[in-house]
């Protein structure tokens, strides 16, 4: 009995020793890792930094107003002006589509419906030619 | 372990036998058994005693050379803790209002030679001189030879330029890594910037300075690594900025002026939204201060903020406040009639209008300030009288230098007359014998013109703000803005007009005084301080121009009114949109007000 928790104990310590062993080494590498990543996020940064300073460089108001006035002609760019300022219904909107009647029914042949008069009646009265063009008789 | 019997039967029995008594024997083994017992614990608390001395010892082995190899070892941060710190930048940017960069780091390179390690160097000396121009070949060849075992060469690179050493091939020269500050916008907002320089340098790094303006003003709050390099958020508007010194520019060269600035200030937060002050300079590469040996004024130096820095007489555009204060007494309404009789003869002194004019004998308040009356103003300023005139400017602030935060401020004191007498009292109504920084006008005027609470003017944005303590009634205020807004729609500032936007504000033009005593003739500052909309007053405006004069005409005219009023309104024009303020259609009340106080 006494011997068994002597090793039993000795076992536990070797068991804990291999554990913190690996655990040591698992450290230093994420350690590691850490480092390398905040290398890169410092370089990064510093890559950041310069991109934004380059950003604001190439957006300067010297350079933008420049650039607008080399542009004019297929720009058109003014400054702001305060008649630019608008009421939401003074804006003109482009036009909604125009409802789709859908009967069901296919047509064919649209215009020739539209045109052809059906047998027997006469020509199409005043009012009718303001809207449409006289189309040759169908049976002269 | 056996046990030792206390009567052991033999020894009885022998006792006996001798005729001892055998409860001798019994104590004797007793005290054997006690002195047995007596020992075996006292042999337990030793090893205990001696395991816990041990272990104390260990442990303050332990603790001591923890200590002794902290105490002899490098510090070093901890390594999970250390890379934040390392990674912002040694100095925070500076934004405007919407976050777009005024000012940044970017890494460069400083050039250092080291001679005793230099293979060539009368090469290098040569192929450095073609490099950069400003250095001679000669004088660098006569520090590589010298004593110095090491010396800058230069202190920014461009990595064009580094390229180029690099390909010198010389070992003896050497690159130090180097944060500079970018100002990316060039001459914008140059004066509110100010400038850097470097302090310690070293090899690996040098410490970048502030050296005016924000730059300097919050140099401890731009370095402090505890702040983890939050920018500075300034309230400047990057794009209205612009503007302004776009139309003011234009504006100085139309009016020929030599210098001119701009301040345009939120009424109600005291936040400036733009300043300008012209001609300007290259935050990039500052140029030096002029020294006492200089000739010129440093008042027309490049390097001078005419707006914070310049302290003039700003002229008429005072009128508004003796006019505001007689209201806020109750010594006048607006439609009062004043005596305004032309010249008003005070002692020896003589006070005229403008060419001469008369335009009294009686003159209502609104129209004192709408014809912008000498007289007028004066005897409203007699009204009041020298105390109370002076408690109300003071309250103002004309009476002591800006709080901005800027480095240049506190050293911009308005200039008062020391004694305040009954003609002090008379010129200081109309803006002549004390003088202020454009930068007080425009803080005075929005601390009049918001509803009546006195507001301190800033670079820095804020979210919200307290009103400041009470300086007129709000009908006082109001009253001042009608009357200041009919100034522009039938008074001297006609030229002021903008659409929609119901300009209201008091020209100034004061003759500069020579430097040995008296004023010119021919030399003028023109103001125009203006708040717009007059409907609902949210910005001040105040544009001054140094000697203008508008030649377009058959005279030279050199008034407020066709020098800087054009130009304010252009500014209010371009800017207003960009402000985000929708122009209104106004009423026609304004002139039935008029009629009736005629």
């Amino acid at each position: 009995m006494k011997s068994f928790s002597f090793i039993l104990s000795v076992l536990a310590v070797m068991g804990l020793v291999f554990w913190a062993y690996n655990e040591n080494y698992k450290t230093k590498a994420a350690v590691d890792e850490v480092d390398y990543l905040q290398r890169e996020i410092g370089s990064l940064l510093e890559t950041r930094a310069v991109l934004r300073a380059e950003w604001a460089y190439l957006n300067r108001p010297d350079r933008l107003r420049e650039l607008a006035s080399i542009n004019f002609e297929t720009l058109k760019l003014m400054p702001l002006q305060p008649e630019q300022f608008a009421q939401v219904d003074q804006i003109g909107y482009p036009p909604k589509p125009e409802p789709v009647l859908d009967l069901g029914l296919e047509l064919e042949n649209i215009i020739d419906v539209i045109g052809i008069l059906p047998e027997g009646e006469t020509e199409p009265s005043a009012e009718d030619e303001d809207l449409f063009e006289p189309l040759p008789k169908a049976n002269p | 372990m056996t046990r030792t019997p206390l009567r052991p039967l033999a020894r009885i029995l022998k006792a006996r036998q001798n005729g001892e008594n055998p409860d001798g024997i019994e104590r004797e083994n007793l005290r054997l058994r006690h002195e047995d017992i007596r020992d075996k614990a006292r042999q337990r608390a030793e090893g205990r005693l001696l395991v816990l001395g041990v272990f104390f010892f260990c442990a303050f082995s332990v603790v001591g050379a923890r200590m002794g190899l902290v105490a002899a070892s490098d510090p070093v941060e901890p390594r999970t803790m250390s890379a934040e710190s390392r990674i912002v930048a040694q100095r925070a940017d500076i934004v405007d209002r919407r976050g777009r960069i005024l000012a940044t780091n970017l890494v460069t390179h400083a050039l250092y030679a080291t001679p005793p390690i230099m293979v060539d160097k009368s090469r290098a000396a040569r192929e450095l001189a073609a490099i950069f121009p400003d250095l001679k070949e000669e004088d660098l060849l006569k520090l590589f030879t010298g004593e110095r075992k090491f010396l800058w060469i230069k202190k920014k690179l461009s990595p064009e330029q580094q390229q180029l050493v690099h390909d010198i091939g010389e070992p003896g020269l050497l690159f130090g890594p180097r944060e500079m500050r970018l100002y990316p916008n060039g001459g914008l907002a140059a004066h509110i910037l100010g400038g850097y320089s470097f302090g310690r340098e070293g090899v690996y790094a040098a410490e970048v300075i502030g050296t005016a303006g924000v730059e300097k003003a919050f140099d401890d709050f731009l370095r402090d690594p505890a702040e983890r390099g939050r920018p500075l958020e300034l309230s400047i508007d990057l794009t209205v900025q612009a503007a302004v010194e776009w139309v003011l520019y234009g504006g100085m060269k139309l009016m020929n002026a030599k210098g001119a600035a701009g301040i345009l200030m939120d009424i109600h937060t005291g936040e400036i939204v733009a300043m300008a002050s012209l001609p300007d300079f290259d935050p990039n590469n500052r140029p030096r201060p002029l020294t006492e040996s200089d000739a010129g004024d440093a008042g027309d130096s490049p390097l001078f903020n005419r707006a914070v820095q310049g302290v003039y007489e700003l002229g008429s555009t005072f009128k508004i406040f003796a006019a505001a204060q007689a209201l806020e007494l109750g010594l006048a309404n607006a439609n009062s009639m004043i005596d305004a009789n032309a010249p008003l003869v005070w002692g020896k002194f003589k006070i005229n209008e403008f060419r001469g004019h008369n335009y009294g004998p009686l003159l209502s308040v609104t129209d004192i300030i709408v014809k912008s009356s000498n007289v007028g103003t004066a005897n409203l300023a007699l009204m009041i009288g020298p105390k109370r005139q002076q408690e109300f400017l003071a309250s103002l602030g004309f009476f002591d230098a800006t709080p901005v935060e800027l480095i240049e401020a506190p050293g911009a004191k308005p200039l008062i007359p020391n004694r305040w007498s009954e003609l002090t009292t008379i010129t200081a109504s109309y803006g002549h014998g004390m003088s202020a920084s454009p930068l007080h006008l425009a803080a005075a005027y929005s601390s009049l013109l918001n509803g009546g609470t006195k507001v301190n003017p800033t670079l820095l944005k804020r979210t919200s703000v307290e009103p400041g303590p009470r300086i007129v009634r709000p009908e006082v205020s109001a009253a001042s803005v009608s009357m200041l807004r009919q100034v522009v729609s039938r008074g001297t500032a006609s030229f002021g007009e903008v659409p929609g936007y119901a300009v209201a504000g008091k020209t100034g033009t004061a003759d500069k005084p020579k430097p040995k005593g008296g004023y010119y003739d021919d030399k003028v500052i023109a103001t125009f301080a203006s708040v717009f909309p007059a409907y609902d007053p949210k910005y001040v405006l105040v544009v001054t121009l140094d000697e203008p004069v508008d030649t377009t005409g058959p005279k030279p005219r050199r008034t407020a009114g066709w020098t800087a009023v054009p130009i304010a309104a252009e500014i209010i024009r371009r800017t207003a949109p960009l402000l985000g303020l929708r122009p209104m259609i106004e009423q026609a009340a304004a002139d039935g007000l008029h009629l009736t106080a005629n």
